[in-house]
């Protein structure tokens, strides 16, 4: 990846610290992994990837020497497969699905064979895609990270013109600012930016927070164009309601996360750490709070190991790397003066009901919380015919809101999943949109 | 994008990938399916008098773990109705006009030639390919391969087939025979429009060690079969390049024997032939192979710098030369380099064991072996044996002797230089 720092990302970013926690295979390595693949037929990992990459076909194009072949493969389906064979959690998808599992074979390395064409087409610059013959066609894209820019890519395919309003200086949305560094860094993430970008046709509008004081408002998105996707991902993190939580060192996890994978985050003299939380989002904070070098850090959570919503296999890693667990913990207050020095937990049964006079405290000069983000369904509240569900837009099958040419896709839509799914509901909505600019309707032009 | 189009003795397709006449091209469902993934032409499985095949039909030669690598058969030609096969064919040229279809007939006397080739070209049938080759069987019977090894019923077939014939005659070649060269001037002298060789090589694809019978198994009996797939690939190349090198030898080959991807069919392309033909590798893998077949040799001709097939097909003819004009005083040594090398040792035992003994144990203890260089003859075993790709080169020596083959050597004296690792 290049050295440069795209879009003032500083140069001595604390996520610098991190190393791939899968590196990069070279030729022979992917080589002697490529030919393991059985080249199934209608292969179960296709099948359980979100934007049904042809796995099976870009392996055996890598076996044959076709990497650019391998490259194109992945990218139509997935014009994010550089970033998704990163950070994809490939155990519960592709590579969960791979046959070998099923003879207690190791399964084929999916993601990292993806890497291993992908990186190529990003850092050579092979452009696979054009755009189509303009339509005239104007659509506008809320939010500009992979379900906005999938969209977007797509959109241009089919030929309408796409402008992109971020509410961010940069572009890339949780790829940039949220993915872990272990798995993805900011400079990569925006360099397959500038690699989507690259179709050309795509305005992008930085720093304009639609509805807000940076940016049109939505009346205005709709008049300019003829028709409006929304990718603008969740909201802030999530507080707690409990006494002292406003102590230095309490933090939002993604705001957290953000800070210290675009700039400089100082943890000197911090000891011990804590993540309430069971997610994802809490395990990847351990595991970056660690990298960071915090002897001790602890996940706080109200259930069980067994309970936790966080992958296994990413914990697992967790506790190989340092993390530590509390259990059936609920958080009541923090502890400390002008800054936290300790978490201050109610214990809880197995059904995380309090059990009345047991407490504990975690110490922790660093507190970070992963309890969730605040859904932007919002913005298009009061909106006729967009209906909202627990602050998601809610959407059918190709994206579209119950408001003619308005859709929308990725985790404001979804309620917060993984990439992958972003770039197929982005794909999806920019095939929904297409189809609704090229049908002739009664009514319109 | 380079251009694939493929034109072989007036048989033209949209690219040079081709079935085989084999099961892949039994019926028109499949071939129109094949067409959809890709294929540029197919030759229909052999039609003439249908036949009863056996239970039983296929075998395969497994080696370290990789299944199939070579491949036999003891089926014969098609085994459905010759009327069905004609309408099919009918319907697949009507659906896929650009695409060629080439249809393989095995018929015994002149007027079954006569009228299976008429029925042929009345369904639409792009060229024939007259199968002189089957090693299996139908032989016993007089056609196939006992057409193929007698150059004179040949040249009589051929010349029958091509009298009939509005379209291009293709004659397929069997490779069992000890020269190629007297098969395909007879076909030319029987006015063939082109050759596709090879056929399938006589073989016992295995025994079964507890019943003590023959692989694949008809009940407790077997015979030898056709050979092919991946495996066959050198000998088909070596018959390809005589033929294509040969002055007298004037009409366009259609390459056959192992082709299993893109780079197989460049090295077809190289020695001549005009379009290549694949089987094996679509019964063990499907149609969908021949995607990346295209993409692959798409993006290699466009690195190249070359614009269409005519740019590659022959390149590599006039390396191919007699043994006796080889340089004798061209000198490689092998390098092993030191920081790839997995210490696994094979380079040393393959040496010394069979080769010239001049890889050692390295005096500095390290398992990284130690080549000898003046005794070193750069025979390329020890890369061969290496499961490191680059780990081991062979470069040239730099100070060498004036250039001298074995035919100038006897000639005129030209020096050799002093031989290596005859100790």
């Amino acid at each position: 990846m290049p050295e440069s720092s795209p879009c003032n990302l500083s140069a001595s970013r604390s996520e610098n610290v991190f190393e791939d926690f899968k590196p990069a295979y070279d030729e022979k390595q992917a080589l002697v992994e490529a030919n393991r693949c059985l080249y199934c037929f209608d292969a179960p990992c296709q099948i359980a990837c979100p934007t049904h990459i042809d796995i099976a076909g870009f392996i055996r194009k890598i076996a044959t020497g076709n990497d650019r072949g391998a490259a194109r493969t992945i990218l139509d389906a997935n014009i994010f497969g550089m970033s998704c064979a990163r950070v994809c959690p490939v155990e519960v998808l592709c590579v969960g699905e791979c046959v070998h599992n099923h003879q207690d074979v190791p399964p084929i390395a999916i993601g990292r064979l993806q890497r291993y064409a992908t990186d190529r087409a990003v850092e050579e610059g092979w452009q696979f895609f054009e755009a189509g013959a303009s339509t005239g066609k104007k659509v506008a894209m809320i939010g500009g990270g992979p379900a906005s820019l999938a969209a977007a890519h797509q959109l241009r395919r089919h030929g309408h013109s796409v402008t992109i309003f971020e509410a961010r200086e940069r572009l890339g949305g949780l790829n940039t600012n949220g993915v872990a560094p272990y798995k993805l860094r900011a400079d990569t993430a925006l360099a397959e930016v500038d690699y989507v970008l690259a179709i050309g046709g795509i305005e992008v509008r930085t720093s304009a927070s639609v509805g807000g004081a940076s940016g049109p408002s939505l009346a205005d998105l709709e008049r300019d164009h003829d028709a409006v996707f929304v990718g603008a991902g969740l909201g802030a993190d999530s507080g707690m309601d409990v006494p002292s939580a406003d102590l230095a060192g309490i933090y939002g996890a993604v705001a957290f996360i953000e800070a210290f994978k675009t700039g400089v985050v100082d943890l000197s003299g911090v000891t011990h750490a804590a993540v309430i939380g069971g997610g994802n989002t809490a395990v990847d904070c351990v595991r970056e709070l660690l990298g960071l070098g915090i002897p001790v850090v602890s996940m706080v959570y109200r259930g069980d190991e067994s309970r936790m919503s966080g992958y296994s296999h990413e914990w697992d890693e967790a506790k190989v790397e340092g993390g530590r667990g509390v259990w059936r913990a609920m958080p009541v207050g923090f502890e400390g003066v002008g800054r936290v020095t300790g978490v201050r937990c109610a214990e809880l049964d197995a059904d995380k009901k309090v059990l009345p006079g047991r407490e504990l405290t975690v110490p922790a000069q660093v507190v970070l919380l992963a309890i969730g983000q605040s859904k932007l369904g919002s913005l298009l509240a009061g909106l006729d015919g967009v209906e909202l569900q627990n602050g998601r837009i809610v959407v059918d099958a190709t994206g579209a809101t119950g408001r003619p040419g308005f859709y929308a896709g990725g985790d404001c839509a979804n309620g917060g999943k993984e990439v992958v799914n972003a770039v197929a509901e982005g794909k999806a909505a920019a095939n929904g949109i297409h189809v609704y600019l090229t049908t002739p309707r009664q009514g319109r032009e | 994008m380079a251009d694939l189009r493929s034109n072989t003795g007036g048989i033209r397709s949209p690219n040079p990938f081709w079935l085989a006449s084999a099961p892949p091209t039994n019926s028109g469902d499949q071939i129109m399916r094949a067409f959809d993934a890709g294929w540029g032409g197919a030759v229909w499985k052999t039609l003439g008098s249908p036949i009863q095949n056996v239970s039983s039909r296929f075998g395969a030669l497994n080696f370290r773990g990789t299944r199939a690598v070579g491949f036999n058969n003891i089926e014969l030609i098609t085994d459905r109705p010759l009327e069905v096969n004609f309408r099919e064919i009918a319907e697949v040229k009507r659906r896929y006009p650009d695409n060629a279809v080439i249809v393989s007939l095995m018929v015994e006397t002149e007027e079954e030639w006569r009228d299976i080739i008429k029925r042929s070209v009345d369904a639409g049938a792009d060229g024939l390919e007259l199968n002189f080759g089957c090693p299996h069987g139908m032989c016993e019977r007089g056609m196939g391969s006992a057409v193929g090894q007698e150059p004179k019923v040949n040249e009589r077939i051929t010349s029958w087939a091509v009298g009939y014939s509005t379209v291009p005659v293709l004659v397929k070649l069997t490779p069992n025979v000890s020269d190629i060269l007297p098969h395909g001037r007879a076909a030319q002298r029987g006015g063939a429009h082109g050759v596709s060789l090879i056929n399938t090589i006589k073989s016992i694809i295995g025994v079964d060690i507890d019943r003590f019978v023959l692989e694949p198994r008809v009940g407790e009996l077997s015979t030898n079969g056709g050979y092919c797939g991946a495996a066959v690939k050198p000998i088909a190349l070596h018959m390809l390049a005589q033929l294509a090198r040969d002055r007298e030898f004037q009409l366009p080959i259609s390459g056959i024997g192992g082709v299993s991807n893109w780079r197989d069919a460049v090295e077809f392309l190289l020695l001549g032939s005009s379009s290549v033909q694949v089987c094996t590798e679509v019964m063990l893998r499907g149609y969908r192979v021949v995607e990346d077949m295209i993409e692959g040799l798409n993006t290699y001709m466009d690195d190249k710098g070359i614009a269409n097939l005519d740019g590659l097909i022959g390149k590599a003819i006039p390396s191919y030369s007699e043994w006796g004009n080889l340089d004798l005083n061209y000198d490689t040594v092998a390098k092993i380099n030191p920081s790839s090398c997995i210490g696994c040792q094979l380079c040393m035992v393959a040496c010394m064991d069979g080769a010239h003994q001049c890889i050692h144990p390295n005096p500095d203890g390290t398992r990284v072996p130690f080549v000898d260089e003046s005794e070193c003859v750069g025979c390329n075993l020890c890369q061969i044996v290496c499961p490191v790709p680059g780990c081991i080169t062979l470069e040239e020596v730099n100070e060498r002797l004036p250039p001298a083959s074995w035919n100038q050597h006897v000639d005129s004296g030209a020096t050799l230089r002093a031989k290596k690792g005859v100790h």
